[in-house]
This record gives C-alpha cells, structure tokens and sequence, in this order.
C-alpha cells in the first residue's frame, strides 16, 4: 500500500468512499513521541454505525491511533501526530477545528472506569451541561435518563441518581461511563480496552451494550481479547509494532486472515 | 530413603533456628531503639510544655483591688462646664488621689488597718496604670463624674506576685518597690473581699505596657497585629500560590525554563527566614517606602515566606488527583481549563487548605523576620480597623514573646510564658483544622 503515491491512494479512498459510508478516514497516520516513532504511516478508516476492534500485542500502537483519532495525544507533551485524519470529510488536525467541539463528537470511554467523584445524575449530566446541550433542567433530567437507558444501567440507578458514581460496581461504572460519553450525542466512541478491568460477567454486560450501540454510534474499541474482538466487531485491524498489518472483516479475519503476522498473533504465536 | 529425608530435612531447619533467633532479635532491637526514640520526644515535649505551662498559666489570673470610687467634680471638672477639652486637661495625676481616698475610705469601713503604713503607701499597691484607665473611663463618659462607682483596679505588679508566689516577705525586705506592710495589708484586704484574683481579660484586650508596670501588659496589639498580618498572608498568598501552582502543574510545558522554575521554589522554602527580614527592609521600607512596624510589610515579607510552601503542597495534590479524572473530563468534551477548574481543583482542594493552613501556622510563629522591620517596637497604640489600620505600627505575638523576655521585671517572664501558651492555642487550632479538612475530605476516588 505505502508504494502508492498520493494521487493514487486519493483515488482509492475515493473509490472505497462510494462503496461504503466512512466515518473516519486516517491517511498516512504517524505519531512520535518526542523522537520515537510510534505509528508509520497507519491508512485505516473507520466505517460508519461498525464496531472496529483494533487488535495487536502490547505496545504496538493501536491505542496511540486511537487517541489520534479524539486528539487525545495532544495532552501528551512531545507528542506529533502527522499525516490526515478526517471526520465526514472535516481534517480533524486543521487548526481552525476546535478540540473541544471534536471530543465532544467522538466521545471516549476509557481502559478503566473513571467516574467523576460526584453523584450519578451530575457524572452523566456534566457534559450536556458545559455544552449548552439543555435548555432546562427537564431536558437534563431527559438526557440523563435516556443516556442510562442507553447503557443499560437505567434500572440499576434510577433509585440512587444522588448516590456517588464511585460506588456502584466496576461494571456498573465502566456503563456510566458509557452513558456519560453517550450523553453529549457523539457520533463516534472511542473504547480503549473497556472490558479490561471487569469480570467476565460485567464484560458480557458491556460487550451486549456495544452491540446495541452500533445502531445509534460508530464505535471504534481497542481489546485485547481476541474473543471480544470477534463477538463484538464487525472490522478489525490488526497492529503489530506501529505498522497495521491488516484491516478486514471480522469474519475472514479470524477464519482467514490475509497476512502471516495475523494468523500468527491471532493463533496465539506471539503477543 | 527415610534416613536421607529427614537428614535434608533436619539440617537446613537447624541452620534456619540460628538465622531466624538472629533475625527476630534485630527486629526486637529495632523495635526497642523506636520505643526509646519516641520516649525521647515525649519527654522533652513534656518537659517543654510543664515549663510554658507553669510559667504562663498564672498570666490569665489577674490580682484587683475593688473600690467605690467617688468621681469628684471639685479635681476632675473645676468649672462645672462638663467641656471634653477641660476634662481632658486632667491628666492621670489628678485622678490618683481619688484611688488613695477610696482605698483609705475602703479599709476605714472594713476596719483595715496596718501599722507605720501610710495612705501613700497604701495607695501605692494599686497600679500605676490605674489612674490611667480611670481617665480614659471618665474621659469616655464625661458625665459620670459627680458619681460614685465601682472599679476593678489592678493591683501592682509585685502584689501581684505575691499571691503568684513570685514575691514574699522575706523578698519585700530588699525589693525598693514593695514592703511587707504592704504585703500584710494586702492580705488583710484579701480577707475583707476588697482585693481579688479574677480572670485576666486584660492579658487579651490591653496593649504592651511599660518596664514597670507589668501588670497592665497585654497582647491586645500583637494579637490584632497578628491578625492582620495573617489575613494579608492569607488574602495574597493563598490566590497566588493557587494560581501558580495550577498554571505549572497543568498548563506549563515542560522544559528548561519550568524546571529552573521549580527548583528556585523549592530553594526559596528553604531560605532562612530573616533573609526574608532583610529582603523587606531593604526593597518594601528603604524603597518603596512603606512605614516601619507595619502589619503590610510583616504581611508581605510572610506572604513571599508562605507562598513557596503554598506552592509546593498545591502542587503536590494537583499531582495526586489520579489522570484519568482529566481524561475523563476531556473526553467528553472539557476544555482543559474547564477539566480543570470544575475536577481537578476541588478534588485537590483539601490538600490545598491543609498546606495553606499549615503554611498560614508557619507565619503565624515566624519572628525573625518581623524584628527587623521594626515590629519589635513598644506599641501602645492599637491600629485603626482595616485597611488603614495594615499601615499603623502594631506588634505580632511571636515578637511580643521576644520582647517580654527581654525585660527586667520577673512578671514579665510569666507575660512571655503566657503568650506563648497563646501563641500555642492558636497553632494548635489551626493545626487541627487541618487535619479535621484532611480526614473529612480524605480522597475518594
């Protein structure tokens, strides 16, 4: 793929473009940590209303090009992303873009749970709130509602909306979590090894409400399961020391994977 | 087979025993060496507080002499005009002669007397700060004069002691300033109800007083000197070392420039005080002209002592508010600062206060530096009320404590004992607001 000039890739893209409805595109995708390079050249797109499961050993980058894709790097000192990142055709890196007005679009759930000290209703509520997104405190109370609808943790918290956030469960913090990305309406979520800190149940609960979720969101989730990955997305793309080996559908790739690497990762060879 | 096993077995457990006899007996070594450590700081901290408190207890106990006095217009209003301007012509002089006929009409009435004792003599047990306080009661109020009324009149210094164990008759023989008729007439009018020990309100509310009435001095202008000073402390260093510390630990980058930043902070922590002194009487007095025993430069020099330690302990519970909060925040879409001010701050707001507070205790005891911006001065004069008041000469209780020490008159000794167990109240209370902030707000993510 790298020996493609430009022009050429352009036209590619334009081609998949037509065929399906990208929601993200990444082009030419590096990232440096001051003078290591993280990521080479990653061309990865992330279809629309699809679970993308990015999956790859530890430390080869699938989590770095998933920060790119919320600008979250950029919190990181000595961090240069370089190549293009769109969001429905919009450079997410182009200066006039408002970081805060990207994050708010693509919402992020992170490896742990890490509610905000504060009650449920105001965990949820924070982000509809610094973004003008009620008018009145009917409409947070309806946003607050529909977004633990959403994940699932509706019933579970409905009685205790003023009890801290910190002492539901570890599952049950991971979906609050969930429902305060969804609260803020993004179109993308960004999970970064959602499941890694839960129990196989909690896990179930959550890998269920991705599922669910596909219809409203696109979801792009890092794992490190390989099971997970093939129960809940429909794409995956495989990272193996910066590079993306592969990018597939699910299905071939876990049956049939195009490249040596990825049977050898997914066989459990390395990793 | 079963020789062989209980040979492997047995040997290591012998060597075993020795090691674990000498591993347990360094242990208990240990243990013992810690017991007496801390034996050792209890002891001297007992020492050390059994000596203020024996010492200063007695300063909040005050003798008085009770009379009725007889405010006459014929010395203190001749014309009769009851004119502020005439009345205050009358100076303390005036006013003594009224003290010696009450106290001779007093031990008339109970039948008090003492031979080769004198009415002079007599009157000399009360106060010399006695007629003075009369003055300003009747200068504040003109028209009580012509009545009789009941004071509370301090009694000498060395009556004073008398009953505080300071003086006794065998002393009175050589002192020039009490004789043991006094002291037996004292006594007598102790038994008749007319001279008490009451609760010492003064030590609290009077200002310093001279060598040779220690029984009038009080901490009244080094408390408030104090106060003030610590609300300028608070009110500066608090904001600036906030806003210090959050621009570097959360918005800074990190580089050079930041880092020389950082250390020069941790170096001015540890900057001796007095450097502190002389860096305030050389810019804020010798400069730019601010007044000499001033509450605003005492408030500024502690404000640059106190920010650094305000700056450290701000920093220190910025950086214990655990990341993913920030990450959180900034995920849904907080601008750093609104991550910021809206999670990080008020998570790390006990640990602010606590070092705030602790570091507000630290200015509160602080002297060197305020000896040499002149706070050390005999101040007599309360300052006006804020934030006039900031630019008058006022004293500081860590400095009055030096200052009373410094003085001739044993009473002092128990003035300086005194205002430090004051001096201790108040750090004591801060520090446990402190610690009552830290374990009530003790984190909870």
């Amino acid at each position: 793929m790298n020996v493609l000039t430009d022009a050429a890739v352009e036209k590619a893209l334009e081609q998949k473009m037509t065929e399906v409805d990208h929601k993200m595109i990444g082009q030419d995708v590096s990232v440096y940590y001051g003078e290591k390079r993280a990521l080479f050249d990653v061309n990865l797109n992330v279809r629309k209303n699809t679970v993308t499961a990015l999956i790859g050993p530890s430390g080869c980058g699938k989590s770095t090009f998933l920060r790119c894709l919320n600008r979250m790097n950029d919190t990181i000192d000595g961090c240069r992303v370089t190549g293009k990142i769109t969001l429905d055709g919009l450079d997410i890196y182009d200066p006039s873009i408002d970081v805060v007005e990207l994050r708010a679009r693509v919402g992020m759930v992170f490896q742990k749970p890490n509610p905000f000290p504060k009650s449920i209703y105001e965990n949820i509520a924070y982000g509809p709130r610094i973004h003008g997104l009620a008018r009145s405190k009917a409409d947070l109370d309806q946003i607050v509602e529909s977004s633990l609808q959403k994940a699932g943790l509706w019933n579970e918290a409905k009685d205790r909306l003023q009890e801290s956030g910190t002492g539901l469960s570890g599952g049950q913090q991971q979906r609050l979590c969930i429902a305060r990305a969804i609260a803020v309406s993004p179109e993308v979520i960004l999970m970064d090894e959602p499941c890694s800190a839960l129990d196989p149940i909690a896990t179930a609960k959550v890998e269920e409400l991705i599922h669910e979720l596909r219809t409203n969101f696109t979801i792009v989730i890092v794992t490190h399961s390989m099971q997970q990955a093939a129960r809940v997305s429909q794409r995956t793309a495989m990272f193996h020391l910066g590079l993306l080996v592969e990018e597939n559908d699910t299905d071939k790739m876990f049956t049939n994977p195009d490249d040596q690497r990825t049977q050898d990762y997914i066989m459990g060879r390395f990793g | 087979m079963t020789d062989f096993t209980v040979e492997t077995i047995g040997k290591p457990a012998l060597i075993n025993r020795a090691r674990i006899e000498r591993r347990n007996a360094s242990e208990r070594r240990f243990r013992r060496l810690g017991v007496v450590a801390v034996a050792i700081g209890v002891l001297a901290l007992v020492v050390l507080m059994t000596s203020i408190f024996t010492g200063g207890l007695s300063a909040f106990r005050q003798t008085y002499i009770s009379l009725d006095i007889f405010l006459d217009p014929a010395r203190l209003d001749k014309d009769g005009t009851r004119d502020p301007d005439a009345i205050a012509k009358i100076s303390t002089f005036g006013y003594a002669p009224l003290i010696e006929k009450a106290l001779v009409d007093a031990m008339a009435a109970k039948g008090v007397a003492v031979d080769g004792l004198n009415a002079k003599s007599a009157a000399e047990m009360v106060s010399k700060e006695a007629p003075a306080d009369l003055r300003r009661y009747v200068l504040a109020d003109p028209s009580v004069i012509g009545q009789t009324v009941r004071f509370d009149l301090l009694a000498g210094g060395r009556i004073d002691g008398y009953y505080k164990g300071r003086v006794s008759m065998a002393s009175a023989q050589l002192d020039r300033n009490v004789s043991p008729e006094q002291l037996m007439l004292a006594d007598k009018l102790r038994e008749a109800g007319i001279l008490t020990t009451k609760f010492n309100w003064g030590f609290f509310t009077a200002p310093d007083a001279s060598d040779t009435r220690p029984e009038a001095a009080g901490l009244g202008v080094a408390i408030i000197g104090s106060a003030y000073m610590m609300l300028i402390v608070l009110v500066l260093s608090l904001p600036l070392g906030v806003a210090a510390s959050i621009y570097l630990e959360e918005f800074a980058p990190q580089n050079r420039f930041t880092d020389l930043i950082e250390v020069n902070i941790a170096n001015l922590a540890a900057v001796p005080s007095i450097v502190f002194g002389i860096l305030g009487l050389a810019v804020l007095i010798n400069f730019v002209g601010l007044p000499q025993s001033a509450p605003i430069v005492g408030g500024l020099v502690l404000t640059l002592m106190t920010l650094p330690t305000i700056i450290i302990a701000t920093r220190a519970s910025l950086k214990a508010v655990p990341p993913s909060i920030r990450d959180a925040a900034l995920g849904v879409g907080a601008s750093k600062m609104q991550a910021t001010f809206h999670h990080v701050l008020p998570l790390a707001m006990p640990g602010i206060m606590t070092g705030t507070i602790i570091g507000l205790a630290r200015a509160l005891g602080e002297t060197a530096p305020l000896l040499l911006i002149g706070m050390v001065a005999f101040v007599r004069e309360f300052p006006a009320g804020p934030p006039e008041g900031f630019f008058d000469p006022a004293s500081a209780l860590p400095v009055q404590v030096y200052n009373w020490t410094q003085r001739g008159d044993p009473a002092f000794i128990e003035r300086a004992s005194g205002a430090i167990i004051v001096l201790l109240v108040f750090l004591l209370a801060m520090n446990i607001i402190a610690v009552v902030l830290r374990r009530r707000f003790e984190r909870r993510w």
